[in-house]
């Protein structure tokens, strides 16, 4: 009798843990969603796209759909596309990919940095087919690679924070600390001190990409600990709503989230892929395509900021905007010297800039981001 | 200090209550002699049949109802399957689970772009304004006033009631509950509804007053640190519900670390709640005669009404 029990708890344990990671797989089964429209001119360009999450109404597939819609707007019946949603990073990835592929695809954007590798993969089987990849770094003769300048805009929303905050603080709700986040918290932070020397910025680490309660409670203890303004780098609205609720500033990020807090949401940054993928699609439909590493940011229309809230006064609109054409101009970049590291060891020195190449692999917080970084 | 120990408490509510409600609710279930697993299930259906009545008609009440409503009808189905039809109860439950993610995604497909404002907290004149007090027990919101009030009812329901002595009678030997006329399915079929309503409540809770949006999958695997709660808790309503503040409570704790800036990895503090809440409820609960008191006898067997 006590082994049975025992054992039952056991197998409960067991499957909890089963199902905890199988439950996420169920939710990312892939959807395919052609639209009828498309099918039929068959001298049209195929283009597929693959997406890590639900399209949604805001957030990093959102964005990418919203520029597959301005292709599809832009070149009309020269092109037929396709997307499926929710396909998991890892093996059932490479086998949409291969699907698409198979299926007579021309041009197929995958837009999440755990499909780097299936694919390559998919992408030596099929030297015909041409292959776009998402924040990886991994190419081939026919896989090109794009990812945005999101520091930019980060740097852009870290003035507008430091002209806003009251406290002094803002909260960073953030998911992992790889050297993309660490970018954007990093550009935050010297945007916000190039107005505002003595402000601090609080991260929190959700360990997560997706969890709204996670994000949620994350925000809801930098405000406690002082921050009014709060900005996230995860995929859910929770960060701005914390702060719609308890009446702080919030700065969002993909999408405009201006809609999950009128008062709070003081600009966000976003992403816009659509004319990156209009150009490359008319690139294969001509034959001039050829596989490079596209890093484009608000000169090229990738990074934005969403409109101000009215709450910003005029001079501090003024001031983003200067700085924005300076950033468009190349005049100003965002880690450009002097740096310093949280040691107040400086890492950049004055008139130096930080290279593409360091800025990819950028491991340390600047000066006046509270915490260590977890290693 | 004082407001951020405020902030501390309140957090720590609000992160509880969506495991109190499911955890009590698989309580009964469970007790009754039937295992559900299908909790994570029904609580994102409860979540997007919630919001999606509560966007439509402007009533975040009636949107809680619809969810416990919308949470006890898949309750109802798994009855079905394992009460009517004596399918195997795990397998009947995973499936339940993968339905409910599937089928709450499908329905919540127009909702995700709709903003709701949450259900707002009550402040109880006179005594909200008590220092500490005030803000952290007579300022909640008022499903986590029904949540105490829930878990007062289901342990005396349980412990100091004839029908809660029957529920757990059944759960120990339906065959002897049988035996002297008791209706062992109908009341396992209660029993699995108000599991199900439960589920469904800890579903509105999260899209109708922590986070109020949805989200495909919004619940993250709460439904499954609600089942694990029940086990370590070794069945009984008082240690679940402290399990589920512990959680919720060291879940803040580490944001807390976080923001403070004290050197300590992240990955090892996600995990914290996690170990704590498993390695306290098992110390508390380790005495094995304890644990074969309150582990319902039957639980997740077939019972066949004719054997």
């Amino acid at each position: 009798m006590k082994t049975t029990k025992t054992n039952r708890m056991l197998l409960i344990a067991f499957a909890v843990s089963l199902l905890a990671a199988c439950g996420q797989k169920d939710t990312a089964e892939p959807e395919a969603a052609d639209a009828a429209a498309d099918a039929g001119d068959a001298s049209a360009l195929k283009v597929g796209f693959v997406y890590v999450s639900p399209i949604g109404d805001a957030g990093w597939t959102y964005q990418h759909d919203l520029g597959r819609l301005q292709m599809k707007d832009t070149l009309g019946d020269q092109v037929e596309t396709k997307y499926i949603e929710n396909v998991p990073e890892g093996a059932e990835a490479e086998r949409v990919i291969r699907q698409f592929a198979a299926d007579g695809y021309d041009l197929i954007f995958t837009t999440s940095f755990g499909y780097m590798n299936p694919t390559i993969k998919v992408a030596e089987t099929f030297p015909d087919t041409t292959f776009e990849h998402a924040t990886g770094y991994k190419s081939a003769a026919n896989v090109g690679t794009y990812v945005a300048r999101f520091y930019e805009g980060r740097y852009l929303s870290g003035i507008v924070a430091g002209k806003m905050t009251k406290s002094n603080v803002a909260g960073y709700v953030a998911a992992f600390p790889i050297p993309e986040v660490l970018r954007g918290i990093n550009a935050f932070t010297l945007g916000m001190r190039s107005v505002n020397p003595d402000a601090e910025v609080k991260v929190i680490w959700t360990n997560s990409w997706f969890d709204p309660g996670r994000e949620r409670e994350a925000s809801d203890v930098l405000i406690t600990q002082g921050a009014d303004i709060v900005t996230h780098h995860t995929d859910s609205t929770a960060a701005v709503q914390a702060a719609e609720e308890k009446g702080v500033y919030a700065i969002g990020y993909h999408s405009d989230m201006s809609r999950y807090g009128k008062t709070a949401h003081l600009t966000a940054v976003t992403h816009h892929w659509g004319d990156f993928y209009t150009k490359r699609a008319q690139e294969v439909m001509d034959g001039t395509w050829s596989s490079q590493n596209v890093w484009g940011g608000i000169k090229e229309g990738m990074i934005k900021l969403a409109p101000l809230n009215d709450a910003v006064p005029a001079e501090v609109a003024t001031l983003v905007a200067e700085k924005e054409a300076a950033i468009r101009s190349g005049e100003l970049h965002p880690f450009s010297g002097p740096i310093s590291n949280q040691d107040g060891e400086e890492l950049v020195a004055d008139g130096a800039t930080m290279s593409d190449e360091e800025l990819q692999k950028m491991e340390w917080y600047v000066e006046g981001v509270q915490g260590k970084l977890p290693k | 200090m004082n407001e951020a120990l405020v902030g501390i408490i309140l957090a720590t509510l609000g992160a509880g209550t969506p495991l109190v409600f499911a955890a009590l609710g698989e309580l009964i279930t469970e007790k009754s002699g039937v295992l559900n697993l299908g909790v994570e299930g029904m609580m994102l259906v409860g979540a997007v049949c919630g919001f999606a009545v509560a966007a439509n008609t402007g009533s975040l009440w009636l949107g809680v109802v619809t969810a416990m409503t919308a949470g006890a009808a898949m309750a109802l189905l798994f009855g079905i399957l394992t009460l009517t039809f004596q399918a195997n109860q795990v397998a009947a439950g995973l499936a339940l689970t993968i339905f409910g993610v599937g089928l709450s995604a499908y329905i919540g497909l127009e909702y995700t772009s709709v903003a709701l404002t949450g259900l707002q907290a009550v402040h109880i004149p006179l005594l909200s304004s008590i220092p500490l007090l005030g803000p952290t027990i007579f300022s909640l919101d008022p499903l986590m006033y029904l949540s105490f009030a829930l878990l007062a009812a289901i342990s005396y329901f349980l412990y100091r009631s004839k029908a809660g002595l029957l529920l757990r009678a059944i759960g120990e030997s339906p065959t002897s509950a049988h035996s002297i006329g008791y209706p062992v399915i109908q009341i396992r079929y209660l029993a699995v509804m108000f599991g199900g309503g439960m589920a469904g409540l800890g579903g509105a809770y999260l899209a109708l007053v922590y986070t109020p949006l949805w989200v495909e999958g919004m619940t993250a695997g709460r439904g499954w640190i609600s089942l694990a709660l029940v086990v370590f808790a070794t069945w009984r309503p008082a240690r679940v519900i402290f399990g589920a503040y512990l959680f919720g409570g060291v879940t803040i704790l580490q944001f807390h670390v976080q923001g403070l800036g004290i050197d300590l990895p992240s990955q090892l503090l996600s995990s914290l709640p996690y170990i704590a809440t498993i390695v306290v409820l098992v110390l508390i609960s380790r005495d094995i005669n304890t644990i074969r008191l309150n582990a319902p006898a039957s639980i997740g067997k077939t019972f066949h009404p004719s054997a």
